[in-house]
């Protein structure tokens, strides 16, 4: 499935992809999705993965300790905040030299390792990196209650008479909260999204792919593969770090939760549910879980009720109480159902389901003559981007 | 050669790229811009009714306290539109509401998970905001995730009526305009507490401090200290702990033989249920130091807590800031209505947010409309009584409430599965007023 | 030195945990070659079989006072356990016991979670890449908790250790040192001579008996075992039941120490990962040397004179000494060559 991508079918899928995030707002009002928070959470995790994947999707190294980059970020946008001003541009500057520093000193380390040893090296950096800024790191942290920007901070760049206004970002007068905080965010995804697209058709990305089918051939064929990891996993490293700064820019606030491993787990997550190793995939399946985080967390009885008023009385009541397991403080059980379902049935993520589908309307096309030979393995899935 | 290859078109594709960006955002900023022009966030005037949010952590470890505040949240919804006997609206003085709603408008409520995150505290409250244009929200179980609502809060301009918090911060350092707290704080627990330890304990005590080592447990260590220090206690040592534990032997094992006789536990939830457990089991409670009886002290009690720990609350003092066997009117009607509900009594936390709710729903009554500047004029400075606690103050110049605190004890022969901590003392509120400016902070305008 | 043996047994008992999940997680990756991310649930399972142990056994009679009325109105219920009500003296004696009494009902239960588990999911995934058995058996992990919160709600739930055992016990007196300085608590000891004795039990089975030779020859090589004819499948459940009622007993021995919530099993999973890769992949004796390490070590690490020079080095030191020891020992303490490491 290689041979499909032509550069003419990536700038068609480019404009695609960025039509349809921009456009967000609008296709995604009908299921209640269509609010500036929610959008720019899509936009931003959407990005934390798609970097994410660039690392466990390319070279096959699973990270367990992203969270980390993403929780630099925010600090350092923050920092930049309070010390420069309220332009997100400085602030999107230190939070990817600084996530890019801390991936070079912490990929260096790791990546001496491999497979599941590099993965609990991560994770011990990022653990580290959360328990010392959750407590004896507070003097720079903030600790528990979050890093934020105060009136009384320097904010050097700042108009003078800014000192009562709300401490909101905004880039040259626009307030990045909101839809254009949004627009920020997508326009950024974008960016992310080209750079991830050229990487993927790069020499260098099927460099990174050869790491992962046999990293022993690549170092027989007398190849050091470490400069090329360790390229991915600063790349990676700093999308997290942008993704990081962008929640800081939308919502002036760090917090050392975003580097616990439930975050770090959540991105692998992320990228599992959508497809490794897929253009796309992880920016669905970031979606996915930022749409259940939100949404099915806020029903309550009473929103089920109005859903199922149609039901007969009779029926009404135990049917609200069997969805109510579900939703509301039973949304952690739907999630963990839809995690298990997915990787059962669908072990190449969403994405495997769309070629699937595809696949299926194109066989009837064909009609059954030719034997498609249309394999399920998750090999096949990662390369069909 | 540059590892990336790179396309003939890619400047092109970027500028195409934020053209449409800033083309679809045109609109979007136009309108924001129409918004300043009227009078505040989320106007219901021209809506049937009005929508309260109600954010709490449904799931992780404070999840059973969120059921309840939930649960008192939509009791208090149930009796502001007028349904199920009116619980504390026939006991609240002065009253302004009349069973119907607010300013004629019925109360609707949406929910949602804070996690006991304060991003994802934030992320549903701004869905709340952006989405379902509440007009008020409140709810939380931890500090530091209502001190990120509050400050959010002032940003939004939308009032957060905060839930259980208990950090001197929330309405010190990090106090906020459009942020109430009627719960107490851990200086309250302290200055609530001393008399107390005093008659109990003497003046002759050396004091241990285990403190979970964050923002609220420095508070109240600090709160706390300060307290048994002005008895005459010495403090032998104060040691951080991190958070979410678990085991806590190897804290507790040095406090065998450290000389002291007071072992104060500064945690919350699931760690003081840990830690108070182990710290039983180690002994401590049966052993005699200097010719005294070793006691144990958590400054801040709630009733789910005790029911975790079981057995080993017995006679062990701290505080809390409400309990159903308080016996005046307005306890005891909510207590009924709770009760007669859901079949059990409500615990601290859903007295505190039931509070909230009614008094918010209230203030707008008072004046007269929801334009946030107004409705947080009529509660600052607002006295009211009959909703447990006595005569309450809502102090306007860091918004806190000022009221009794009880001091409370694990009870030795608990009546029922609910019985399980006794009031000792009812410290009035006059001894728990400080003054507001020992913890600074800056309130911030009323109108953003 | 009251101090450092007190910290020695704290570590041992803490060890005494990490190095019974970390066995059953090794048994199960180094047989299986599962990632288990569900093994936290199973100890977590097995804490809540001593919950349910002590509810069907605490099962209640409930006797309306009408005389008598609860502040909210309704009518005083008066409950009394069935067993005290039918049996008496014993009753009592069965409530007081009921956390090592749970270990009987445990293992059965914890038996048929595990074969349930590998039949219907875990078997599935044998092939498939780690990072698809890690999103499965997390997912599950997920839903088995939830589970357990719909039923027993979100708060720790107190199980009390038989009275006779409740106290504290002074060690020192023992050893030679005097009376009071170290006084330790009987359970933990008890919970200390059970883990010990567990695992004992685990590595006499795999020693001693020729389903623990083939399961041992599965472990160093696998594809060899299959070939000499023997279904090394077929065992494979049963070593992965084992595992469970390995994590299971562990959780039941722990409810005393640490009350039981739907969420304990998350918080040992990660460390427990650790001890693990700590010990080095597919290594039994690594597992439990490095549960014993990390344990003593972060025993140490707690104490007020190493904090007063290292602040907040007690919140890190299971995580740097994982990353040392896996710098200069590249498979962890024992791990063999080629064993997860891609």
């Amino acid at each position: 499935m290689m041979t499909k991508t032509s550069p003419r079918s990536d700038l068609f899928m480019f404009v695609l992809f960025s039509t349809a995030i921009l456009t967000m707002p609008i296709w995604l009002a009908p299921v209640g999705a269509g609010y500036p928070d929610l959008l720019q959470k899509f936009a931003i995790f959407g990005l934390f993965a798609l970097g994410f994947n660039l690392l466990f999707g390319l070279t096959g190294y699973l990270s367990f300790g992203h969270a980390a980059f993403l929780g630099i970020g925010s600090y350092a946008a923050v920092w930049s905040f309070k010390l420069l001003g309220m332009n997100p541009l400085p602030a999107l500057l230190f939070s990817v030299v600084f996530s890019s520093l801390f991936a070079v000193a912490i990929g260096y380390i790791c990546l001496r390792r491999s497979g599941i040893y590099f993965s609990i090296l991560t994770l011990a950096f990022a653990q580290m990196s959360y328990n010392m800024a959750y407590s004896v790191l507070t003097p720079i942290t903030n600790g528990e209650t979050g890093l934020r920007v105060l009136q009384s901070d320097p904010r050097l760049f700042d108009i003078s008479s800014q000192t009562s206004g709300s401490l909101i970002s905004n880039l040259f007068g626009i307030e990045m909260t909101g839809y254009p905080g949004f627009y920020f965010c997508a326009a950024l995804l974008i960016v992310g999204f080209y750079i991830s697209q050229r990487i993927f058709r790069s020499p260098f990305g099927m460099m990174l792919r050869a790491v992962k089918s046999n990293q022993n051939r690549m170092s027989y064929t007398g190849l050091n593969t470490r400069p090329y990891t360790l390229a991915a996993f600063v790349i990676s490293g700093a999308f997290a770090g942008v993704a990081g700064s962008l929640l800081a820019v939308t919502d002036p606030l760090a917090g050392a939760e975003r580097m616990q491993w439930t975050a770090s787990g959540e991105v692998v997550l992320m990228t599992i549910l959508g497809g490794a190793g897929t253009l796309l995939g992880p920016i669905l399946g970031a979606g996915l879980i930022k749409y259940f985080e939100n949404i099915f967390s806020a029903y309550n009885e009473q929103t089920l009720h109005a859903i199922f008023s149609f039901l007969p009385d009779f029926m009404e009541g135990p049917v609200v109480s069997l969805a109510s397991l579900f939703v509301g403080e039973g949304w952690h059980l739907t999630l963990g159902l839809l995690f298990m379902v997915i990787v059962i049935f669908l072990p190449g993520g969403i994405m495997e389901g769309f070629n699937r589908i595809t696949n299926m309307f194109r066989r009837k096309r064909s009609q059954v003559g030719k034997g498609t030979g249309h394999s399920r393995s998750p090999a096949s899935a990662t390369a069909a981007e | 050669m540059s590892i990336i290859r790179r396309p003939m078109n890619r400047r092109s594709l970027l500028k195409a790229g934020a053209a449409s960006g800033l083309v679809l955002a045109t609109p979007t900023i136009i309108s924001r811009s129409a918004w300043a022009e009227t009078n505040f966030r989320n106007d219901p005037t021209n809506s049937k009714t009005v929508t309260f949010g109600f954010n709490v952590p449904q799931t992780g470890a404070y999840a059973d306290e969120g059921a309840d505040e939930l649960r008192a949240y939509q009791l208090a919804v149930k009796h502001l539109n007028g349904e199920g006997g009116g619980g504390m609206l026939n006991t609240m003085k002065p009253l302004s509401l009349n069973g119907n709603g607010i300013l004629g408008k019925k109360v609707d409520y949406v929910t949602g998970d804070t996690q006991t995150k304060s991003d994802a505290a934030r992320a549903s409250a701004k869905r709340m905001i952006e989405k379902d244009g509440v007009i008020m929200w409140s709810g939380g179980s931890s500090s530091g995730v209502a001190i990120a609502q509050q400050s959010l809060a002032q940003e939004m301009g939308v009032v957060f009526m905060c839930g259980l918090t208990h950090s001197n911060d929330t309405t010190g350092k990090d106090k906020r305009r459009y942020g109430f707290r009627h719960f107490f704080n851990a200086y309250m627990s302290g200055a609530a507490l001393g008399p107390v330890l005093k008659k109990e304990m003497g003046t002759d005590r050396r004091a241990y401090h285990l403190t979970a080592d964050y923002t609220w447990g420095w508070t109240q260590e600090e709160s706390i200290a300060n307290t048994t220090e002005g008895l005459g206690w010495e403090t032998v040592n104060k040691v951080s702990t991190p958070l979410g534990a678990g085991d806590f032997s190897q804290y507790i094992a040095p406090v065998l033989n450290s000389g002291a006789d007071v072992l104060i536990l500064n945690h919350y939830g699931k760690d003081m249920i840990n830690s108070l457990t182990q710290a039983v089991q180690f002994g401590l409670r049966d052993k005699v130091v200097n010719g005294k009886n070793f006691e144990i002290i958590v400054p801040l009690y709630s009733r789910l807590m005790a029911q975790g720990a079981g057995e080993n609350i017995k006679g062990i003092y701290g505080t809390t800031n409400w309990n159903w066997s308080l016996q005046d009117e307005g306890s005891a009607a909510f207590v009924k209505s709770f009760g007669q509900e859901y079949g059990f009594p409500p615990s601290q936390a859903a007295h505190t947010c039931y509070v909230q709710t009614l008094l918010y729903a209230d203030a707008c009554e008072r004046a007269g409309t929801f334009n946030p500047a107004e409705v947080i004029k009529a509660l600052e400075d607002h006295q009211f009584d009959g909703m447990g606690n006595g005569p309450t103050l809502y102090r306007g110049s860091d918004h806190q409430c000022f009221k009794d605190v009880l001091v409370v004890k694990g009870n030795e022969n608990a009546t029922s599965q609910f019985d399980l901590l006794e009031i000792a003392e009812v410290t009035p509120a006059s001894q728990v007023t400080y003054d507001p400016e020992i913890f600074g902070g800056e309130l911030g305008p009323y109108k953003v | 030195m009251d101090a450092i043996v007190l910290q020695i047994l704290n570590g041992l008992d803490k060890g005494g945990a990490y190095a019974l999940i970390a066995l059953g997680l090794t048994l199960i990756f180094g047989t299986l070659g599962v990632v288990n991310f569900a093994h936290g649930a199973l100890f977590m399972l097995g804490a809540f079989c001593a919950v349910t142990f002590n509810h069907l056994i605490g099962l209640e009679q409930v006797v309306v006072d009408p005389t008598r009325t609860t502040a909210w109105g309704t009518p005083l219920e008066i409950r009394m356990p069935y067993i005290e009500v039918w049996l008496g003296d014993t009753g009592t004696a069965m409530l007081n016991y009921s956390v090592p009494l749970s270990i009987v009902f445990a293992i059965p239960a914890m038996l048929l979670v595990g074969y349930v588990m590998e039949r219907g999911l875990i078997r599935h995934f044998y092939k498939r890449p780690h990072a698809e058995q890690i999103l499965v058996t997390f997912g599950l992990a997920i839903v088995l908790q939830e589970i357990i919160k719909t039923y027993f709600g979100a708060n720790p739930i107190p199980q009390a250790a038989p009275d006779i055992v409740r106290g504290a016990m002074d060690i020192g007196v023992f050893i030679g040192l005097d009376p009071g300085t170290v006084v330790y608590p009987q359970w933990r000891i008890v919970y200390l001579l059970f883990s010990l004795s567990l695992i004992g039990g685990v590595f006499a089975f795999l020693q001693f008996t020729t389903f623990g030779m083939v399961v041992r020859a599965g472990m160093a090589d696998r594809e060899t075992v299959g070939l000499l004819g023997i279904n090394i499948e077929r065992r494979f459940t049963l070593v992965f039941a084992v595992a469970a009622v390995v994590a299971g007993l562990a959780g039941v021995m722990y409810t005393p120490i640490l009350p039981p919530d739907y969420h304990m099993g998350m918080d040992f999973l990660v460390l427990s990962f650790v001890v693990v890769v700590v010990g080095g992949m597919g290594s039994l004796p690594g597992a439990v040397s490095a549960g014993f390490l990390l344990g003593t070590l972060q025993s140490f690490a707690s104490m007020n004179e190493v904090k007063t020079i290292l602040p907040g080095i007690d919140q890190i030191i299971i995580y740097l000494v994982a990353v040392i020891i896996l710098l200069v020992r590249p498979r962890g303490l024992m791990g063999r060559k080629g064993v997860m490491e891609t």
